[in-house]
């Protein structure tokens, strides 16, 4: 099993790194791009086949290291 | 007055804030290795610059997690003094010991430079020594200063005293040009320029030597 996390910085919080890519993709000709987020994404390995206990675990590693939650959002996946 | 500074993988200040702390005490600092569960008994404890863990995750986000650092929670709640200087700020925002958390500088550039601060509060236990000053100099070097605190955050930390020190023309984009903050108890602080570079006329300036008196006079 596998667990799928997407980091994000919440929306309000300024992003320079996103803001940075926009522009550059605009630089590009790609003149649709309104705004860019730059987020994370972190796969791990899981033990196990009860999916609903897995996610639990992972909720609980976000909370303690994954994700700083003053700043970022998280959101998980669990994937056979 | 007994101190020690913690040391990181990683960790480049902690020869710094020894010397620092030696100069203004007078005794030797302990040294202590982040895999130590339990702090040795000092009355002041630094978390130095550097690049702890490679700045893997967040800057300062594996090093909080650390077991000297949960010792070091544990101790600054019931009142031992702490100071945290550049990435040893980052390690007391992801500890939890302080709010708000440190992001990526506005500008996209590693700022180095001499850089002046207002003292804003000048009665805590890290500023006394200042007295009327209200200006210093000191280096800032860092890459992830972008302090950043939600509105209803800063306001009541503007109101119980907490923002120690601002910088005088932004560097890095930090709300409110934050540049140095305490806990509510006031006996933790973080900051992400440089006092401990700022000891000796050599460094181009010593406005850092009064931080560290300013903590000697107030366990005496």
């Amino acid at each position: 099993m596998k667990a799928i996390i997407h980091i994000n910085l919440k929306p309000g919080v300024l992003d320079p790194q996103g803001r940075t890519i926009a522009r550059s993709l605009t630089h590009l000709g790609f003149d649709g791009v309104t705004a860019a987020r730059q987020g994370k994404t972190i796969e791990l390995d899981l033990k196990g086949e009860d999916k609903d206990a897995a996610e639990t675990q992972v909720k609980d590693m976000c909370e303690k290291l994954l994700a700083n939650t003053v700043i970022e959002n998280y959101r998980i996946e669990i994937v056979e | 007055m007994k101190t020690a500074v913690i040391v990181f993988p990683a960790s480049n200040c902690d020869r710094d804030a020894a010397v620092a702390l030696e100069k203004v005490t007078g005794r030797s600092v302990q040294m202590v290795w982040h895999e130590e569960r339990t702090l040795p008994t000092v009355d002041f404890v630094v978390i130095p610059g550097g690049f702890s863990y490679g700045d893997y995750l967040r800057s300062g986000a594996i090093a909080a997690r650390s077991p000297i650092v949960q010792d070091i929670v544990r101790k600054a709640k019931t009142g031992l003094p702490v100071a945290g200087f550049c990435n040893g700020f980052q390690v007391l925002t992801e500890s939890g010991l302080l709010p708000g958390a440190l992001m990526r500088n506005k500008g996209l550039r590693f700022v180095c430079k001499p850089q002046k601060l207002n003292i804003v509060n000048s009665s805590s236990m890290f500023t006394k020594a200042y007295k009327n000053q209200t200006e210093i100099t000191v280096p800032i070097a860092h890459f992830d200063g972008n302090y950043y605190a939600d509105d209803d955050t800063l306001s009541e930390m503007r109101k119980s005293g907490q923002i120690i020190f601002t910088y005088e023309g932004n560097p890095n984009g930090s709300s409110k040009d934050i540049a140095g903050i305490s806990n509510k108890a006031g006996n933790v602080l973080g900051m992400m320029p440089h006092p401990e570079r700022a000891i000796d006329p050599m460094h181009g300036g010593t406005d850092g030597l009064k931080l560290f008196k300013s903590v000697l006079e107030s366990i005496q």
